[in-house]
């Protein structure tokens, strides 16, 4: 063995002896799992655009939270943003206003209305590192109080128990909504569903790398497991493992190399998604 | 009683009709042919009567102890379909949601009802294989399984044929004729082949400037049927498969 290996496995269990490392890697691992599940329903419904305005959506209510001092900030952040959420999508249905330029509008608005509020309430001495660490993820690695680990756990929990629940409604309205509604499929609460879910996904995700980053946390998995599977079943369980393997590598190679564990795993993600599309071409021979 | 009839039916978007004064009826075996012009709203009627989107006027009323959610559609395809990652399986399996309510999986009579369709539309092969890889025809037959799944009283087939080769076009018409007669499923068809339409259908329901709905022998001496016939062949003759091609 070499001293570079003694010395990763040496600062690896030091890592390990605290407790909040542990903890964030158990809640790395579970929020990568949810986060990942829904992927392939979000880029073929062509929905990924409400999950990236959704994301600047939570920005803004942790904003607010923080200007609020709330003590658990999600429990604001996450009814805002399911709030939005259903918003978006029920109205996008309705209203004739493109639905793009409708969720810019609200994207970017809470982009703005969430940095100004902080500049002019935050009680905080470094506001830049405040508003660094919502947007790219904690610099560190990610520092979560008890209460916050288990409503991450059992909201993580339970994204996956809807998912295993409706994963047959959510294929059928995915790959064909028209035929889904026509044979008595009730599409619109399905539609509901989902939109609920990408918003408890989010604020989970934002916790582990921010909430600009956290679309690729949810496509990445996806695209990379479409390259080289090809039926619904094993796309799914491949984007999986996907990004729980990339969760991981990435937390580990943050404690090592003292970096920014969002973008870290966002890095190891696009390295995946490489390595995927490389296997999907050779396969295609 | 007729499974389906429509009284007075008016239909458009956003409060504006595009067709009004629509009066038919499909029965238990019929096989109607709905033939018209592009855009003269035969996409819609069929949408209209799957009740995904409301009538502006009239009625749509369903009898035989037929149910809203015993009609099964094949769609026109659509083009994101294609790179849907989807075994055969998956998408036949599909079409039993209607019969599953809250129901999480698929229980032992409809993995019945799946095989049987499979291989009744010569599939079971291709079961496992990835829908986007699959040949046109192939695509279409998969669809058709799905809808079998969903119904086994009526098949509402937007353009079922469009873009397939003209061997495969002859072979899924057989594979729906032989749906009506052998199995008694009611066909609504949706088709720009003239052709097909006078040699399979019972009724034609042509939709347009005028109105006409009635038998396929009817149809030969009425006006309509014998323009759109000449048309429609001379049209062909002039521009090869541009009309299947649409
Ligand atoms: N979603 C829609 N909103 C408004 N108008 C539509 C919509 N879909 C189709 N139309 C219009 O309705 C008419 C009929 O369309 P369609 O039923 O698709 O025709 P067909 O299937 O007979 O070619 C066309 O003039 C089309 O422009
Ligand atoms: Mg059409």
């Amino acid at each position: 063995m070499t001293a570079v290996d003694q010395s990763v496995i040496a600062t690896l269990l030091n890592a390990w002896q605290y407790p909040f490392v542990r903890y964030a890697l158990a809640v790395g691992i579970l929020i990568a799992l949810c986060s990942s599940l829904l992927g392939v329903t979000l880029v073929l419904k062509r929905f990924s655009f409400i999950g990236d305005g959704l994301s600047h959506v939570a920005f803004g209510a942790i904003a607010i939270a923080s200007v609020l001092n709330l003590s658990n900030d999600m429990l604001f952040v996450l009814p805002a943003t399911v709030c939005c959420a259903i918003l978006l999508l029920v109205g996008g249905e309705r209203a004739k206003i493109k639905g793009d330029a409708a969720i810019a509008m609200i994207s970017v608005g809470s982009l703005a209305i969430g940095y100004l509020l902080m500049n002019m309430f935050s009680t905080s001495a470094n506001i830049s590192g405040d508003v660094c660490s919502t947007l790219f993820g904690s610099t560190a690695i990610l520092t979560l109080s008890k209460s916050e680990v288990w409503l991450c756990t059992v909201l993580s929990m339970l994204v996956v128990v809807i998912f295993v629940l409706f994963y047959h409604k959510i294929f059928a309205v995915t790959f064909d909504e028209n035929f889904a509604r026509a044979v008595g499929t009730r599409a619109g609460a399905y539609n509901l569903l989902i939109a609920v879910v990408i918003a408890v996904i989010i604020v989970l995700a934002m916790n582990l790398v921010g909430s600009l980053l956290i679309s690729a946390l949810v496509i990445f998995p996806a695209i990379s497991a479409m390259r080289v599977f090809k039926t619904f079943r094993a796309v799914t369980i491949c984007s999986a493992a996907f990004s729980v393997v990339c969760a991981v590598s990435g937390i580990l190679i943050a404690i090592l190399a003292d970096t920014p564990v969002g973008s870290t795993i966002v890095a190891v993600d696009m390295a995946g998604f490489a390595l995927f599309a490389l296997l999907g071409r050779l396969l295609a021979r | 009683m007729a499974l389906i009839s429509c009284e007075n039916l008016t239909l458009g978007y956003d409060g504006k009709p595009i067709l009004q004064g629509l009066n038919f009826t499909v029965n238990a075996g019929d096989y109607l042919c709905i033939v018209g012009e592009n855009g003269s709203g035969k996409s819609t009627l069929m949408r209209t009567l799957l009740h995904l989107q409301p009538p502006m006027g009239g009625k749509i009323t369903m009898g035989d102890g037929l149910t809203q959610d015993e009609l099964g559609y094949l769609p026109q395809q659509t083009a994101w379909q294609q790179d849907f990652p989807a075994s055969v399986r998956e998408i036949v399996q599909s079409g039993c949601q209607g019969h599953c309510g809250l129901r999480p999986w698929y229980n032992k009579k409809e993995k019945a009802l799946v095989a049987a369709n499979l291989a009744k539309m010569g599939l079971t092969e291709l079961q496992n294989r990835c829908y986007r890889e699959l040949s046109g025809g192939q695509q279409q037959r998969v669809l058709l399984a799905r809808a079998l799944c969903a119904t086994q009283k009526v098949l509402l087939l937007d353009e079922p044929v469009s873009g397939l080769d003209p061997l495969v076009t002859a072979e899924m018409y057989q594979l729906i004729a032989d749906l009506n007669r052998s199995d008694g499923v009611a066909v609504i068809m949706i088709s720009h082949d003239m052709g097909a339409a006078l040699s399979y259908a019972s009724h034609i329901l042509h939709i347009g400037e005028s109105i006409f709905f009635g038998t396929l022998d009817e149809y030969r001496q009425s006006e309509q049927g014998r323009r759109f016939a000449e048309a429609d062949i001379a049209d062909i003759a002039e521009n090869g498969s541009e009309v299947t091609a649409r």
